[in-house]
């Protein structure tokens, strides 16, 4: 039997075995934003620690940035926004680290800015401490989130203690219909193997359907794995992996390209590679999702009504219960038709130029309906660049949506992006957790872009499919 | 570093029942402003805490009945979400030194090792009865033993599971791996330079 691109990878980057039987595994790419990094860069001050491999970990800031031209004159008004920008530029200028920084125009969501600069390549380990590290799965990499004593770990040794996950192959078979996207192909995966479902596991995307998506549909699908339970999913790099990476800043030049074409081949799966278990998922079957509760697996398809708690098994009725107090939706409902106050169209999910063109071709010429505060938050400066330069910003605030600076922004509200009271957002982001986008009681319905912008345009839950008929 | 080999935790415990409690209700996002970890405690589980007080019910976290405790218990895939360590250390630094739950996110669970909190995993119906022991008995002391992997309710002793390996750091004291890792310096630089992208590709 041969290897998969899973085994292949951990394999030569496996340093030693530990007494406790887990790895020494090297880190080849580790990336850093403003959250999860300062207390690390104080823990190797403290115990005197070096950076071995400072050019093997870039920086950005992300999270507390806010996202308006105005806001971000600095110092910013929020002090421990500032503070932690301020700490960021310090850690990564006294240990000699690449910082993306929002002065230069360079900034974004750690997740968008590694695979934009070609930083991100196939056959990598890739550490950072934010769960969708998993993101840069897409390149056939082994990517996953840490915590913040491991980013220290990372930055002194170059290394993690981690042990080896089992392999599950996905392989979505067959084509999508029209009006369904690579988020709903996420949606998908986690409705069918749930939110720990893939514990244990790295995901394997495979099948007709990954084949044939861009880069940035694959980083959407990867992107979600950790949604599912799967610290990391990957997708075997291939022609479409090679072309998305040339030319780009940080991609291998000259022979150095070929040989790394040429090694990249050698560590896509096998044909005849083992996996401790497969799925298989009909790309027919996958409706445009929207979640309806407080984990990414309460979802249904736009066309479906609410399940009734009893179709649940006994210990998932009580989150089912839950999410249904919280959210104030009754079994039996339609999940069209339900109004939204908030639209958002960005995060490390889908802040990439296609999901922007897919929104504003919806939008194109239509106006955000009446009452509802509609936000693009392009995932990086660069991406924000390339719309603008094409004029797709103009679409979007000649419908009614506000075009922001890049950043996490209401993935997460931990800038001043937030949804208030009780406000129902449909959100292109990853995770409809309670309290989630900034305020305790706000809701999230997660959905596509395409699906995002109809909801934008109808003031509610709408089909994609119908919105442009 | 210093080597604490952590053998066995004893205290009173918190039921937190509930499935997928993910790291953004352990510590909501807003406190995550900040370049230390100093504080978090009291600010564990505060948005849950609000919602139950204002339905005039009142959070495990805030139940003067489970005051002091430092064992969590709860059901499944606690931790799940965001990679946050600011989750274990709000816990942590609330009390707790250990959890028992039915399964964990792989991120918290490491987390959970890096910072010396043994999270040990039982079956649904064990869960439940450890749950229930708590309710009856919020003020009676229960010991977790690292090397057996099990938990004594007053006599009653019952069986828990911790992974192999975690299990063997908690007793040797390399639950912190960094000592370990800084050790094998020379051999990292070994295999980077067999990765031809450490060195060929700049």
């Amino acid at each position: 039997m041969g290897k998969n691109l899973y085994a292949k990878v951990f394999d030569r980057h496996a340093v030693e075995q530990l007494p406790s039987g887990q790895y020494q595994l090297l880190i080849g790419l580790h990336m850093v934003h403003e959250v999860t990094s300062p207390q690390a860069f104080a823990m190797i001050r403290e115990a005197q620690l070096g950076v071995p491999f400072p050019n093997r970990t870039f920086a950005t800031v992300d999270h507390i940035i806010p996202t308006t031209k105005n806001e971000r004159v600095r110092p910013l008004a929020d002090t421990m926004a500032e503070e932690m920008l301020v700490h960021i530029e310090k850690n990564t200028s006294d240990y000699g680290i690449r910082f993306f920084s929002p002065e230069k125009g360079e900034q974004g969501v750690v997740h968008v800015v590694g695979p934009e600069q070609g930083i991100t390549q196939p056959g990598m380990t890739i550490a950072c401490g934010d769960s969708h590290t998993s993101t840069h799965g897409a390149f056939g990499a082994l990517a996953f989130g840490i915590g913040t004593s491991q980013v220290a770990d990372v930055l002194s040794t170059q290394t993690l203690a981690m042990s080896r996950l089992k392999v599950r192959q996905i392989r979505f078979t067959g084509q999508l219909k029209p009006g369904v996207y690579a988020k709903d192909v996420a949606l998908a995966y986690i409705h069918k193997l749930g939110v720990n479902g893939g514990v244990g596991y790295a995901y394997e995307f495979a099948g007709e359907v990954i084949e044939g998506m861009s880069m940035e549909e694959r980083m959407t699908v990867c992107n979600m794995s950790i949604e599912g339970g799967a610290r990391c999913g990957y997708v075997n790099p291939d022609e479409t992996t090679f072309a998305f990476l040339k030319d780009l800043a940080y991609a291998p030049k000259g022979d150095a390209w070929e040989r790394a074409i040429a090694d990249w081949r050698s560590i896509a799966s096998d044909a005849d590679a083992e996996y401790d278990d497969v799925v298989e998922i009909p790309g027919e079957e996958i409706e445009p999702f929207v979640t309806w509760g407080i984990t990414p697996a309460q979802s249904v398809g736009v066309g479906d009504t609410l399940p009734s708690p009893a179709q649940f098994s006994g210990s998932e009725q009580q989150v089912v219960t839950e999410a249904y107090e919280y959210m104030d939706f009754q079994p039996g409902q339609q999940i069209a038709g339900v109004p939204v106050n908030v639209c958002f169209i960005g995060s490390c999910t889908n802040g990439r130029v296609s999901d922007f063109e897919i929104a504003a071709e919806i939008i194109k010429g239509k106006k955000v309906a009446d009452g509802i505060r509609a936000l693009a938050v392009p995932g990086s400066m660069k991406v924000k660049n390339a719309l603008e330069a094409r004029g797709i910003d103009k679409i979007f605030v000649e419908a009614g949506f506000e075009w922001r600076e890049a950043g996490c922004s209401m993935c997460l509200a931990m800038n001043p992006d937030k949804l208030k009271g009780r406000e129902i957002c449909a959100s292109t982001s990853n995770r409809n957790f309670k309290g989630r986008q900034g305020s305790p009681a706000g809701r999230t319905l997660l959905m596509s872009p395409a699906m995002v912008a109809a909801a934008a345009l109808t003031g509610k839950v709408s089909d994609v499919r119908e919105v442009i008929k | 570093m210093k080597t604490v080999v952590i053998q066995r935790v004893s205290g009173t415990g918190v039921p937190v029942r509930g499935n997928d409690i993910d790291t953004d209700r352990i510590i909501p996002a807003r406190f995550l402003k900040s370049v230390t970890f100093d504080g978090l405690g009291a600010h564990a589980f505060e948005d849950d805490i609000a919602a139950l007080n204002a339905k005039g019910s009142v959070h495990p976290f805030r139940n003067e009945k489970y005051a002091g405790a430092a064992v969590l218990v709860s059901n499944s895939n606690f931790g799940c979400g965001s990679s946050r360590e600011h989750a274990p250390q709000s816990l942590n630094r609330w009390g707790i030194l250990a959890i028992i739950a039915e399964s964990y996110s792989e991120i918290f669970f490491g987390n959970c090792v890096s910072l010396g909190i043994p999270c040990f995993t039982g079956s649904h119906e064990i869960v439940e009865q450890i749950l229930g022991w708590i309710e009856a008995n919020p003020r009676r002391e229960m010991i977790l033993d690292v090397a057996e992997t099990t938990v004594n309710l007053d006599g009653t002793v019952l069986a828990l599971s911790l992974p192999v390996g975690a299990r063997g750091q908690f007793l040797d004291g390399t639950w912190n791996a960094r000592t370990q890792l800084l050790a094998n310096l020379d051999k990292v630089r070994d295999v980077a330079a067999t990765l031809s992208y450490f060195s060929d590709y700049q």
